[in-house]
Order: C-alpha cells, then structure tokens, then sequence
C-alpha cells in the first residue's frame, strides 16, 4: 500500500501495464493526469486532435498486439475521440482510452464540457469504467488491459473524474485480477477439430479464407503449415491481408467486393472453406445466402457470438486460432504426410491465375495506381509497414501492393475510416521505429488528419506518405459513375491543396513525381530520409478499382472492367 | 411457428451496478432485437440481479441474442427457460369503470375465479391485482374489457427454472 493521488497511481499502472508511449491532448478535466505526467516513465506524444490520438494508439496496438493507449480530456476531448474507439471497435483492436470527466459531483448538472462519454461510446467500446474512488484506479487499470486484450481484443474506455483524479488513497496495485462474467479463454472443442479433420480429408476442392483473427493472433507460422501440409490454396479477407505471405505458391490473395479475382473465382469453385479467424462480413462474402452453399463451412473463432451471426457453418472450432490451427494441425499429420502437389484443385488454380492475368487489362496511363504499388513494393524491404488511407487507394493497396511478411499490412478495415492511416503509421512507427512505414494514401483521407505532420515531424518519427492524389473522392466518384450514371455530386477537390507545400509548411519534406522514373527516386529518398516525407502521385481522377462486386450481388457477379 | 414467431424466456444473471440495464438495453435496440418484457430485481445475492426478458422469436435470433448477451462483461449467466420446466409470473394491476353494483359484483366475482384481488376501489372505478402466466392475464383482460379499461399496469415476467438446478 502506497498513498497517492489518483491520477498518478493511474501514470503508476500504466507502467506496470509495460506501457511505454501514450497519445493524447490535455484540457481542464485531465490537467491532474497531465500533471503526473511530468517526471514519468513514459514517452507522453502531444497530438494535434484527439481523432489522431486514438488512431495513433490503434497503429501502435496492431504492431504491439497489444493496448495502445490514448489521453483526451472530457467534453469535446472525449467526443473528438470516438471516431477512433470506433475504428478501434470494428476492427477489434486493443485499446486503453483515458478521458477526464468533470467532478463527480458536477455530473448530471450540465457542467462546462460535462459530455456522458460513457453513453456515447458504449456501442463501440468492449467495456467502459468510470471510478468514483481514486483507491480503485489500481484495479480498473488493471482490469482495462485484461479485457482490451483478452478473447476477441477491443477498445476499453477509462472515464475518471477530476476530483477522483485529484483525491489521495492507499493504493494496492494487483498483479492477477479476475472479472466474475468474463471468460474469453476456451479451449477448443475436441470432437469439433475431429469433425474439421475428416472435412478436411475428405474435402476434393478445399480453400482456407484467413481472416482479421490470424493477424490478431499472431498465427502465422501454424497458418501456413496447414496450407503447406495439406497443399490448400489460401484466400484471405481484407482484414486477414497479410495473415499469409502474398508471393507464396498457395497465395491466391484477398476475396470480397474489391478482391482479387482469382480469389473471388476460386472459392466459388470450392467445396468446403475453412474460415480462419473471420467474420464472414458483407464485403467479404457478397451475398450470404449464395456464399458458401453447397460447400462444407468450417468456422475457427475466439468469439462464439461469430458462430452462425451472418452465416451457419457445419463445424465451428471456438478458441484462439493459434492454438486451434496447431491442434488441427497435429491432428491432421497423425492421418496423413502431405498433400501432393499435382493435384486437379491445384491444376484448376495455376488455369483461373493465367486466366485473369491475360484477361484483365491495365489501366493506359504512364503513370497509374498499380504500377505505382508495384514499384512501391518492389523497393520497400519486406519487413516495410504498409498502412492505409481508405477508398481507391486502399483497395488499389488491397489489389496491387503483395504483402510478403505476415503482419505488416493495416488498414481500417471495418470502419473504413478516411484519416485513419497516417496517424496510424505514426503510432506503428512509434512501436517499431526500425523499419520504414508508409502510409497508402488518397488526398480526400489525407485531408482529415494531415495535422500529424506536426507530430511526425517533432517527434521524430518520420513516416512516408504515399499519396494516390486524384483530387477526388475517388471511390464515391467511382460508385457515381457507375450507379448514378456519371452524375458527380459533392466529390471534387478542385487541385486544394497542395500537398508539397503542406509538407513543407510542417517542415516535412514533399515531393511531387510526374513519371514512374521520379517515383522511384522519391520512394528512395523517403526511405532514407529523416523527416516524414509526402510522395505526391498524381493518379487519373477517372481510373477505376476492378474488380468490382456490386453491393448486393454475389462473388460470382464480379465485375472485372476488361 | 407462429406467424411472429415462438416465445421465449431468457434469465440471465447480471452485476447488480449502475449501467448494467443500460448496457443490456443498448444492446437490444443497437442490434434490433425485439423485446416484449424485461424485469429486473436483486437476487439472493445482493450483488447480483436476475433480468427476465421475454421475446418472441425464432430460434437462431433467440441464439444470437444470449451469445450477445454473454458477451457482455457485467453479464455473468445467460440461459434460455425450457418454457416446460420452469415456474413463470407476471403481475398486472387493471383499473376498469365500474359504477352500477351489478358490474362492481361482477368484477369481482371474476377477480375471485381468477384469484385476482381487488386492492381498490373508487367511487367510479375498481382496480383488480391479479398474478399468473401472461395468457391467464390475457383472459382476464379480455374479459373485463367489457366495463372499460381505464389504466393498466403489467410488470412483464419474471420467472425461475423448477426444482433443483
Ligand atoms: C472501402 C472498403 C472496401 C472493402 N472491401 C472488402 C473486400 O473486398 N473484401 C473483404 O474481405 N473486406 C473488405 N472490406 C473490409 C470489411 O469491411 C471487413 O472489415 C472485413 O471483411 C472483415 O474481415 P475479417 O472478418 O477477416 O476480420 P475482422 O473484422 O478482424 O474479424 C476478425 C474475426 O476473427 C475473430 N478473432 C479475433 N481474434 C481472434 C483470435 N485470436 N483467434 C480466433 N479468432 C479471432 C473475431 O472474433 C472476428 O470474428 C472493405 C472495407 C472498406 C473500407
Ligand atoms: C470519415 C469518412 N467520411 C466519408 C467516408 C466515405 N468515403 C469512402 S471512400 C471516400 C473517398 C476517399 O477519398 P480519397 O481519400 O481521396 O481516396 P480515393 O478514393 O480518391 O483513392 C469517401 C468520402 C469515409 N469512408 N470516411
Ligand atoms: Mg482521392
């Protein structure tokens, strides 16, 4: 027991915890955290909107896989950050946001930047806490990292009151914390992996789609050593892009409205799709009465509510998938040694690939969004991090840009939030400053967040911003050309504003390429350079995204432009 | 199956703390699921309450709701009622004009085959409290409806598996 205030017994569990950086801006109902801050631990990263603070935390969690953490203070603080708790929720990311409230007894009273944070963010946090004691601050901190990172991770809100901040309490800090109602840890069912295998085995044409779950889980290796030892094609979701190496033999890349159409031919022709760690989304899977029918389903997933949600399956596997796969994969090897090569599936594989390679046409252009990912791949080491902006540019990213070591490619999946993917190359950076980090843009996207070139900048942690520039909404001009006949409403940016002198104007560095010799120049010396950098990329304003599934239709309504 | 589907009881144990009927409800309304009731009251442990929803459903929504629910952190049990084996009431308070002695006998020789009781009485109107399954109070309603309804109050039901579980 040791006596303290509570907003440093919450900077002295935050330390406990491991954590080593936290994003946020100070306002009056967290000046007692920030107070505390001072003399700590931890790398405090002042932000320049609260958005970019839980995105950068988010950024951070998906390459620490675990909490990244965020500080708002109440009011508008705590609202400006609910865009990220929600990108954070749908992707189930591990997070840990602090927000201040107004003193305990001002609540209720309409009080000076009094907002029911807790309300507002209950659909998209997995729990919230609001202490009226300092003395259990301690506890609550410890129980927030438990639950944002156990079972299905999620974001968990942390509400304190000033004066809960401000009083002084003995404070026991716990080490082990159990949560009566909580229980995320389950083994897998045994006779269900039985059933899983003789599916498997008896399976003529079966396809492994790996979903969001394989990257949350970090089950990369046991991924692809039941790819390999059954010789089973691997489509991935968009989330799941990544879980499996993109230039691997197996590889057939991501399934859904934007797939690849590889993908998106191959698992129609399947006969039974085990689902690793993936929730069977609308955009994955088209229509779900169409999806999957005829075929066996094997679901593998932590959360049992995933089960029969959008789609029944005929085994469900329910468990961390890194476990589940190395159980299934002992199973497996006990009935059989491997798979041959020269199977009629895998023929049918190599015959849809050359397919589509000598059908779809490229875009004519010198310069044009795949070539650009193409070269951006080719030059980025491997072991690059690849986040995203989200439109064209991100399903360009999806189509074009191979991720070839598991786990380095980021993107708001479920969301789909425009500004997420530079903070949230920041925060990736912050965690693993070694490596370069780029983040896939498009201008609208870059718009909403471009403020943290100021913090790139000033911290010191130089990120690359590779923008796709159509100065256009490019994918909702894409959906009016072809759904509204070409009738363009409210998508242009008129060339505003310019992205170099933006750079600039932060003291980061912007460079402007006219031809695919000069992107290549700008990707090296963004790589090399100290300061973030802004690739400027002029891209065609009418270049489409194929293939395309509409919404609605099913996979095998894809449209493919050629 | 009926047309809207079958019924459903489900009783779930839930932290007895502020937020937790919230939380439920918020639940219910941001992943339209449909509710007809919901009670709530502590249990025998004083940290704990029992919620009792029903709903009319059909099996698979009815699945998803209790996994939803489980998922829930202050939600610490969730199980459908085998509607066979278990003991359920609900309590309604119905107010009706009854002016003319003969009506006020005959609300009350009613109540009594009901075994309702009338806990009051106006100069123009008889209040009756009568217990039992949701249909029993249906017929009750439905044979009253008669004099006027002029107020009426039912708790939804609350409910308990029978004998030892
Ligand atoms: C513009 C745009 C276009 C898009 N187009 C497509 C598209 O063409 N194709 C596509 O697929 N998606 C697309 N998406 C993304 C889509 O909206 C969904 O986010 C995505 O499909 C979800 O993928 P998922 O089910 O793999 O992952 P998640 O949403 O990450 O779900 C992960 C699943 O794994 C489970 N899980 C988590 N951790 C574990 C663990 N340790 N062990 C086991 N299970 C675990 C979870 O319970 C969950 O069920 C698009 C998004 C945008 C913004
Ligand atoms: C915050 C937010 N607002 C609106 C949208 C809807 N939306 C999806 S893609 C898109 C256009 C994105 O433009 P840009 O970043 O330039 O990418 P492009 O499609 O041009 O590559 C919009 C407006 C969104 N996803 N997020
Ligand atoms: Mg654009």
């Amino acid at each position: 027991m040791v006596e303290m205030t509570g907003a440093k017994s919450l900077i002295h569990a935050l330390e406990k915890e491991g954590v080593d950086v936290v994003f946020g801006l100070p306002g009056g109902a967290n000046l007692p955290i920030y107070d505390a801050l001072v003399g700590a631990n931890l790398r405090h990263i002042l932000v320049r909107h609260e958005q970019s603070a839980a995105h950068m935390a988010d950024g951070y969690a998906r390459i620490k896989r675990k909490s990244g953490v965020c500080f708002a203070t109440s009011g508008p603080g705590a609202t400006n950050i609910v865009t990220g708790l929600a990108t954070a929720h749908a992707d189930s990311i591990p997070m840990v946001a602090v927000t201040g409230q107004v003193p305990l007894a001002m609540i209720g009273k309409d009080a000076f930047q009094e907002t029911d944070i807790i309300g507002i963010s209950n659909p998209c946090t997995k729990y919230a806490f609001q202490p009226r004691v300092a003395g259990e601050i301690p506890e609550v901190v410890k129980k927030a990292f438990y639950i944002s990172e156990s079972g299905r991770p999620g974001p968990v809100l942390i509400d304190i009151p000033k004066d809960v901040q401000q009083a002084t309490a003995d404070m026991h800090f716990p080490d082990l914390i159990k949560v009566r109602g909580y229980n995320p840890a389950t083994d897998a069912d045994m006779s269900e992996v039985g059933r899983a295998v003789e599916l498997l085995l008896k399976a003529e044409r079966p396809i492994i789609m790996a979903g969001g779950g394989v990257i949350l889980s970090g089950a990369f290796a046991e991924l692809q050593s039941l790819a390999e030892l059954m010789m089973i094609p691997v489509v991935t979701t968009f989330k799941g892009k990544g879980a499996f190496p993109e230039n691997h033999p197996l590889a057939m890349g991501p399934i859904g409205m934007h797939g690849h159409p590889e993908a998106n031919k191959i698992i129609i022709e399947a006969d039974c799709i085990l689902a690793v760690g993936a929730r069977f989304s609308d955009r994955s899977v088209g229509r779900f009465d169409e999806f999957g029918k005829g075929m066996n389903i094997i679901h593998m997933d932590i959360d049992p509510a995933e089960i029969g949600k959008n789609k029944s399956v005929d085994v469900a596997i329910v468990g961390d998938v890194k476990s589940s796969l190395r159980t299934l994969v002992k199973m497996l090897s006990k009935k059989i040694v491997k798979r041959e090569a020269d199977n009629p599936w895998l023929k049918r594989r190599k015959e849809i690939i050359q397919y589509y390679q000598e059908s779809l046409k490229d875009y004519p252009r010198d310069v044009t969004a795949k070539k650009s990912l193409k070269k951006l791949r080719e030059i980025l080491p491997a072991n690059g991090i690849v986040t995203t902006e989200v439109g064209q540019c991100q399903m360009w990213a999806s189509l074009h840009f191979d991720v070839i070591s598991p786990g380095t490619f980021f993107s708001s999946t479920g969301l789909g939030t425009m500004g997420f993917g530079f903070p949230a190359s920041i925060g990736a950076k912050a965690a693993r400053p070694q490596v370069p980090v780029v983040d896939i843009a498009g201008d609208g996207s870059f718009n909403m967040t471009e403020n943290s070139l100021a913090v790139s900048v000033l911290e010191k942690l130089p990120v690359i911003v590779f923008l796709m520039n159509n100065y256009m909404l490019g994918m909702v001009a894409q959906w009016q050309r072809t759904f509204y006949n070409r009738r363009y409403s409210g998508v242009h940016q008129h060339q505003c504003p310019d992205y170099v002198k933006i750079a600039e104007a932060y003291g980061a560095q912007g460079i402007r390429t006219q031809s695919m010799e000069e992107l290549e120049k700008a990707i090296k010396t963004a790589i090399k350079s100290d300061v973030a950098t802004v690739i400027d990329i002029p891209i065609d304003p009418d270049e489409d995204v194929y293939p395309f599934v509409a919404p609605g239709t099913g996979l095998k309504d894809m449209i493919t432009g050629a | 199956m009926s047309e809207n589907g079958d019924w459903y009881i489900v009783s779930a144990i839930v932290e007895n703390k502020p937020g937790v009927l919230f939380r439920i409800t918020n639940l219910f309304r941001a992943r339209n699921f449909n509710i007809e009731s919901i009670t709530v009251g502590i249990t025998e442990q004083p940290d704990l309450s029992r919620m009792t929803i029903t709903t009319k459903s059909d099996e698979r929504i009815v699945e998803q709701l209790v996994k939803q629910l489980r998922k829930l952190i202050d939600v610490v049990e969730v199980r459908v009622l085998d509607t066979d084996k278990s003991v359920f009431r609900e309590l309604a308070l119905i107010k009706m004009k009854a002016v003319d002695p003969t009506t006020r006998s005959e609300i009350m020789n009613y109540a009594s085959v009901f075994r309702g009781n009338i806990i009051d009485i106006g100069k123009e109107t008889m209040t009756v409290e009568i217990t039992g399954t949701p249909d029993k109070i249906d017929a009750f309603k439905n044979l009253v409806e008669q004099y006027g309804i002029t107020q009426l109050a039912r708790t939804g039901v609350s409910a308990l598996p029978r004998g030892v579980d």
